[in-house]
């Protein structure tokens, strides 16, 4: 009896699931006043409280981002923080309308999980971080064979670790612990060598150990974690909304358009920023879009463009400090690339 | 009465010779208690030495070079970890926790509402004190407004939407606030439904019977953290689209029924500590099973359980921290998220936080726990051995 039940439920969940994935999320949102944002239990430079209490990070900032673009007000918007386990269920659910909740894209999620990712706004990947006064000379990773590593249980890290040294055909002995701060404690203690984990969460760990000069975070990236935002599957107009409003915040930076210009830039002469402005004649660009044209000053008003997010809440005007490196935008050899908007 | 001249007995008691140095004053103390035996005498001084070695380098930490005032990490850091401290610096960082108060105490509610929860708060002392002083009278009108007005007017206080007051979500409620409300709510809805389960799984009547023992054998059967996540994670796929219950209503409702469920049976136990005589008396009095119950046998046996009580109350509000997995932040919850804040990152930050948490917490399970002695003496009225 018990197994009929559940498979009622599950059909009602089911069929539930389809009618939340096909309603307008944008009218939703419109009717609502906010765009609500699920967001991480707390990772630096992501999405963090500061001392007010307010959510800072590339992850929020990329939810006023599209609040802004809808609404052309970054206050707009609600946060929910989600662990791990919850955050897929949030977005089936209807419970959120934008996962910004630095989520690796993978093809299991975006097919099987019914989400869609709009674009990648943070390329992380796996990396090491290492005591250099300790091990002199070491400058990468391969150089790591018969290390104790420092790594944290149950997680992909732990795996793509694994994989790494025996590809390499590497020695190596892993220091296992539950919770980060243990793995954190062990690692400053000196009770490993090298310490995994995704690359920017090794800039945040270096701030909270004794000695942050000595520790040096090794160029090789073992496995590749594209962190980005995901909308749910089957409501194409606010997937585009959400995946425009990111290559808006590149275009903006592509073109030199900053949260201090972006008035004067709306009298430019140069067609290409008119049109992304909003100012060219009888543009219908952002009402196409199903939001104002001027849309993307008021995201770059909102939040600044993709450079200056990312400065501000993770590189140098952060205590984190981390380089541009391949989020860099494709002009300067990065990754980061928009396609034109007109 | 015969008159005896016994001049050798004494007619008036001799005074009492005062105790031997031996055995009195500070001396005699230490040395009963402490130095009893060479064993005794090697523990105490084992004891003395960790003291010497723990308590002083703690003081120094927590107090001497403790940095109480700050904006940021550099207050908290040493210059090697760019911060002002002198290099090998080791306190405690309380301008963290300083910078963080508010939100530990309330999480993200709005700062112009917070007199809304510090009046909850007076309201919640105001009642509460009284109903735990014996000597005060009104118990019943005291427990009307405790545990009947009180949370009415608490939920419409915190929660706003009604007289003017702006609405806040729960989403931004945290801290000590959501500890509060859910041990609080735990435990107001614990012990009744907990005394109610444990009479049914006592009834005769079979239907009555098997719907406690199920109820209670299934939840003390599932880990909280199941309970949790099935009612954040599971639930919300069961509801229309659009249709949501509140988080912190859905963890609510889970952590009074699983308290309810150990409830049930600590009760339980008092229950059949109770002779039959008891029972027996009562019927043979004409007692009906109501009158007997609430009159006769539960006040022997929850006095008899104020101790299993208590430590499910404590054991609650520890609990509640594990709503951290889904999403929700209690004290504990609020202060580990805060890590996360890059402009506070220091080695002192982390330990500092979970120090102020800590003593929260051993504030309130301390205080409960003295109470419940308090009440045990009290109430101590025989049975004690």
């Amino acid at each position: 009896m018990k197994n009929s039940v559940k498979v009622i439920l599950g059909a009602a969940a089911l069929g539930l699931l389809a009618s939340a994935a096909s309603a307008a999320t944008l009218d939703d949102v419109k009717k609502k006043g906010f765009v609500q944002c699920g967001v991480s239990t707390g990772l630096a430079g992501f999405s963090a409280p500061n001392d007010k209490g307010d959510w800072t990070g590339i992850d929020a900032d990329f939810c006023r981002a599209v609040a802004a673009a809808v609404f052309g007000d970054g206050t707009k918007v609600k946060f929910t923080p989600l662990s791990a386990k919850e955050r897929f269920t949030a977005l089936q659910s209807g419970e959120i309308d934008v996962l910004s909740r630095n989520t690796t894209w993978t093809i299991n999620r975006d097919t099987a999980l019914g989400l869609n990712f709009v674009g990648v706004t943070y390329y992380d990947g796996q990396g090491f971080m290492i005591n250099a006064k300790k091990l002199p000379g070491v400058n990468s990773a391969l150089q790591l064979s018969g290390a104790a590593v420092c790594v944290q249980s149950g997680t992909t890290t732990e795996l793509n670790l694994a994989d790494y040294f025996k590809a390499n055909k590497m020695e190596y002995n892993p220091v296992v612990f539950e919770k980060l701060e243990e793995v954190n404690a062990a690692y400053d203690a000196g009770r490993c060598d090298a310490y995994t984990t995704d690359q920017s969460g090794l800039y945040g760990i270096r701030l909270t150990l004794g000695a942050p000069d000595d520790h040096v975070v090794l160029p090789e990236i073992i496995s590749k974690e594209p962190l980005g935002p995901a909308v749910r599957q089957g409501d194409d107009q606010w997937y585009h909304i959400v995946k425009w409003t990111y290559f808006a915040l590149l275009s903006a930076e592509e073109l030199g358009i900053t949260q201090a210009n972006v008035d004067e830039m709306k009298n430019s002469g140069s067609p290409e920023i008119k049109r992304v402005l909003g100012t060219e004649a009888d543009t219908k660009i952002g009402t196409d879009l199903g939001v104002s044209n001027d849309w993307v000053v008021n995201v770059v008003k909102a939040v600044g463009n993709y450079g200056e997010m990312f400065e501000k809440n993770v590189g140098a005007g952060s205590p984190l400090k981390i380089a541009r490196g391949i989020n860099a935008l494709w002009t300067k050899g990065g990754l980061q690339y928009a396609p034109p908007i007109r | 009465m015969q008159k005896h001249d016994l001049s050798y007995v004494r007619a008036e008691l001799a005074a009492a010779e005062p105790a031997p140095a031996g055995v009195t004053g500070l001396g005699a103390w230490v040395r009963k208690n402490l130095f009893a035996t060479p064993f005794d005498s090697a523990l105490t001084l084992l004891g003395l030495l960790v003291v010497a070695f723990v308590i002083p380098p703690f003081i120094n930490w927590a107090f001497i070079s403790a940095q109480w005032t700050g904006t940021d990490r550099t207050f908290c850091s040493t210059i090697a970890q760019g911060g002002i401290q002198p290099d090998g610096w080791s306190g405690a960082c309380w301008a963290f926790v300083n910078a963080k108060f508010s939100q530990f105490m309330f999480g993200r509610y709005p700062a112009e509402e917070h007199w809304r929860l510090i009046l909850t708060v007076i309201m919640l002392v105001v009642l509460l004190v009284p109903m735990m002083i014996p000597r005060i009278p009104r118990k019943g009108l005291n427990a009307i407004l405790l545990f009947g007005v009180f949370p009415i007017v608490a939920y419409i206080l915190m929660s706003g939407g009604w007289f003017g007051l702006p609405h806040v979500e729960t989403p931004l409620w945290g801290g000590l606030l959501v500890t509060l409300v859910l041990s609080f709510v735990g435990i107001t809805v614990s012990l009744p439904l907990g005394i109610v389960l444990a009479l049914g799984r006592r009834s005769k009547m079979p239907v009555v019977k098997m719907i406690c023992v199920i109820f209670i054998e299934a939840v003390r059967g599932i880990p909280l953290v199941t309970v949790l996540f099935m009612a954040s994670v599971m639930f919300p796929l069961f509801l229309p689209a659009g249709m949501t219950f509140d988080k912190l209503l859905r963890a609510l409702i889970g952590v009074a029924l699983f308290a309810s469920a150990y409830m049930a049976e600590v009760v339980r136990g008092g229950l059949q500590a109770i002779p039959k005589g008891q029972y027996e008396g009562a019927d043979s009095l004409g007692l009906s099973y109501w009158q007997k119950t609430g009159l006769i046998v539960l006040p022997q046996a929850l006095k008899l359980v104020i101790p299993g009580i208590v430590n499910t109350f404590i054991g609650l509000f520890k609990d509640t921290s594990l709503v951290y997995i889904i999403g929700m932040f209690d004290l504990l919850g609020v202060v580990r998220l805060n890590f996360s804040d890059a402009s506070w990152a220091s080695p002192q930050t982390p330990i500092s936080g979970l120090v102020f948490a800590g003593f929260v917490f051993w504030l309130f399970c301390f205080g409960m726990s003295r109470y419940s002695i308090y009440m045990e003496r009290r109430l101590d009225t025989g049975h004690k051995r």
